[in-house]
């Protein structure tokens, strides 16, 4: 195994500078290669798209294992698109945050793709260039290391996200889908006042260059800097899903089509991330007058969060406002704990990041699984089956291949008999994942924090520090949201699974089983290998909060010069 | 100039946060648009106000920032604009969708009073 994994990192080297680009371009150029073909084709291009998000899994796996080398005190790729140095050029760079976020949301994408070729794309149309362009948006938000091309990259991101939540149209998705937008496009113009005053205090829009300059803004301008800070982070804040900015994620994220809303649940994460790394990066301990500005407002906006999930958790009838509900708290739980700006507690919160995320779309995929069990095979939920599509014009009506009833059954999948053992077990799954109980690695995540709270410097040494008035609060929320999140999906649970007896056995197609099943499996994984994975997010969280190698990384990298500039002396400009 | 600038980003965007609570779709995709022209004006602001500077690089005017506008903020706006162009359209198009849907252009698909 560790051969193989060698063996893929080991291309990487010579050319790797080059490589940190490819997460944006491969998505770019199959999308766009995908606009080309012909809508009927949807067999051929939903082979190229789960192909492309294969390949860019591995190039994401490949990057996390080239920054993870060991022996080093942690590589960062850099690539300069534009061949300009640092604060004046485009700069993409890749650490371990970057690339381990790649390679979540690769996994992600993957379950997604598959569990969508299974029936879900044939519901509108351009569903895999669509797929792409949000695959390229996120990559490229996760690669890119200067403010204004992270707005870019939102908007790419968003503007693939607002046509895949529409996907499959009905009058419950239009409605979700223009309060998400009209949410979206309001933060984005925080985005945007945040930057442009940022730019006016600093004068510079690269983060690492940002982190340079912040020690020395003037005091009379310090006031206008964290207002545009704060700014920043509501916008940031409003994709992350805190308190009192999160009301539509739950109509937006549970009205989507299953796959669209397993993917969904990487796109919180990514205001989780740009939290993560500008707090971390401006705001260091650096900074001088403004380090760690905004933290107590994290933490209590993360509690505020939590408490708002874990309630939304105990009062959802539907199944997919559970799910929706989840991703909130999971939310609340990483701005809570990363408000704290501890090492130890950071590294808690990005293992259980990675454990929340991959449960949290595992759960969107099988509610859709049990939903149409329980509507008795049918596709679509019976409220919505009432409404005409908009977007399907004469050209474009449900033909005889688009239909999303049980009689193609035969044709693409069979009926596997242990299908509802399956769905128990998934569900059984999901429920240990997402409220943190033992064996598997919600627990693990969940234990991280708590004991980083409770031990700051580690377990087994004595001194610390108590964890004051806050951390005793996460911890009691952590695990009364626990016990709270336990209890409904037990009742759901057993409403869905137990009280089933004349409804026969669920019709479960293997395209639709396999991604469920791989996003379980990497859970399982992620408990295995507790060790190597808590190692990485440790050496992960201790390079976030030293960020000296990070803007010495960005800051240093050289422009090449073309082989004629090179072979030339050196001339005056 | 001063004055005048922030007046109108002012009134731009108070105006369009009036508009973006109201319950119509279309005043709010109004008040959407006054608030990306605030924006955009408000980035240009942060360039710095300035008369009778040069946006290019000019023969005979010296090489410095004291006589040259500072290009990034524009490059932003350019890109905002696009961007937010671009965004508007969608947006009319959803409204358009959920106004056929409902039979209402109430935001919530439904009249309040039913």
């Amino acid at each position: 195994m560790s051969d193989f994994l060698s063996m893929l990192s080991r291309p990487l080297h010579p050319l790797s500078a080059h490589w940190v680009v490819a997460p944006i371009l491969l998505p770019l150029f199959t999308g766009a290669m995908m606009l080309l073909m012909r809508e009927e084709r949807r067999r051929i291009k939903a082979a190229i798209n789960i192909g492309s998000t294969f390949l860019g899994l591995l190039l994401s796996v490949a990057l996390l294992l080239w920054v993870d080398d060991q022996g080093t005190v942690g590589s960062i790729g850099i690539y300069l698109p534009g061949n300009w140095q640092a604060p004046y050029g485009i700069v993409l760079a890749v650490d371990r945050l970057s690339a381990m976020m790649l390679v979540l949301a690769s996994t992600v994408a993957l379950g997604s793709v598959v569990f969508a070729a299974a029936r879900w794309h044939r519901a509108g149309v351009h569903y895999h260039p669509l797929f792409q362009f949000q695959l390229m948006g996120l990559c490229g938000a996760f690669l890119t290391a200067d403010l204004f091309n992270l707005f870019v990259f939102f908007e790419i991101l968003l503007a693939a996200s607002y046509g895949l939540l529409l996907h499959g149209s009905g009058r419950l998705r239009v409605k979700a889908g223009l309060h998400y937008i009209a949410i979206n496009l309001g933060a984005s113009s925080l985005f945007l006042i945040g930057v442009s005053m940022l730019y006016g205090v600093t004068g510079t829009l690269n983060m690492a260059d940002l982190a340079q300059k912040i020690p020395l803004v003037a005091d009379a301008d310090r006031g206008l800097l964290h207002a545009s800070a704060a700014i920043l982070a509501v916008a940031f804040l409003a994709k992350a899903a805190i308190w009192p900015l999160n009301f539509w994620l739950v109509p937006a994220y549970s009205t989507a089509t299953a796959p669209v809303g397993a993917l969904f649940a990487i796109m919180s994460k990514v205001g989780i991330y740009t939290i993560l790394r500008l707090w971390t990066l401006l705001f260091s301990a650096e900074a001088g007058a403004s380090a760690a500005f905004g933290g107590h407002w994290l933490v209590a906006g993360g509690l505020a969060t939590l408490a708002f999930g874990a309630i939304g958790m105990l009062g959802s009838q539907k199944l997919g406002n559970l799910a929706g509900f989840a991703v909130i708290v999971s939310s609340g739980t990483l701005l809570a704990a990363i408000g704290f700006g501890q090492t130890g507690l950071t590294a808690g919160a990005l293992y259980y990041l990675l454990s929340s995320t991959l449960a949290a779309s595992a759960l969107f995929m099988l509610v859709d699984l049990v939903e149409r069990w329980r509507n008795a095979g049918a596709s679509i939920a019976p409220h919505e089956l009432s409404d005409d599509a908009p977007f399907l014009s004469a050209t474009l009506e449900y033909e005889a291949g688009m239909n999303l009833d049980d009689e193609e059954e035969i044709l693409i999948g069979k009926a596997i008999p242990a299908a509802t053992a399956f769905l128990g077990l998934g569900f059984m799954c999901c429920t240990l994942l997402l409220t943190g109980l033992p064996p598997l690695s919600g627990f693990v995540g969940k234990f991280a924090i708590l004991s980083a709270l409770l031990n700051p410097l580690g377990l087994g040494v004595a001194g610390g520090s108590a964890p004051g008035l806050a951390g005793w609060t996460l911890l009691v929320m952590l695990i009364t949201s626990g016990l709270l999140g336990l209890i409904a999906m037990s009742r759901a649970g057993i409403r869905h699974f137990w009280a089933a007896h004349d409804r026969g056995v669920p019709q479960l197609r293997l395209a639709e089983g396999l991604p469920v099943a791989g996003l379980l499996l990497a859970c399982m994984l992620l408990t295995v290998q507790a060790g190597s994975v808590m190692r990485y997010v440790q050496a992960t969280a201790d390079s976030l909060h030293t960020p000296a190698s990070y803007i010495e990384a960005v800051m240093g990298a050289q422009p090449r010069l073309s082989p004629a500039a090179a072979a030339a002396p050196k001339a005056t400009p | 100039m001063e004055l005048m600038l922030s007046l109108a980003i002012g009134v731009l965007t108070g105006s369009g946060i009036w508009l973006l609570l109201r319950p119509r779709t279309f005043q709010v995709i109004m008040g959407l648009s006054l608030l990306s022209y605030a924006v955009n004006l408000f980035m240009f602001s942060m360039g710095r106000l300035s008369i009778d500077r040069e946006p290019v690089l000019v023969a005979g005017v010296p090489l410095n920032l004291l006589h040259y506008d500072d290009p990034i903020p524009q490059a932003l706006v350019l890109t905002a604009i696009v961007i937010g162009f671009a965004m508007t359209a969608l947006f009319l198009v959803v409204m358009m969708a959920s106004r056929g849907l409902s039979g209402t252009d109430h935001v919530d698909g439904a009249e309040s009073g039913e």
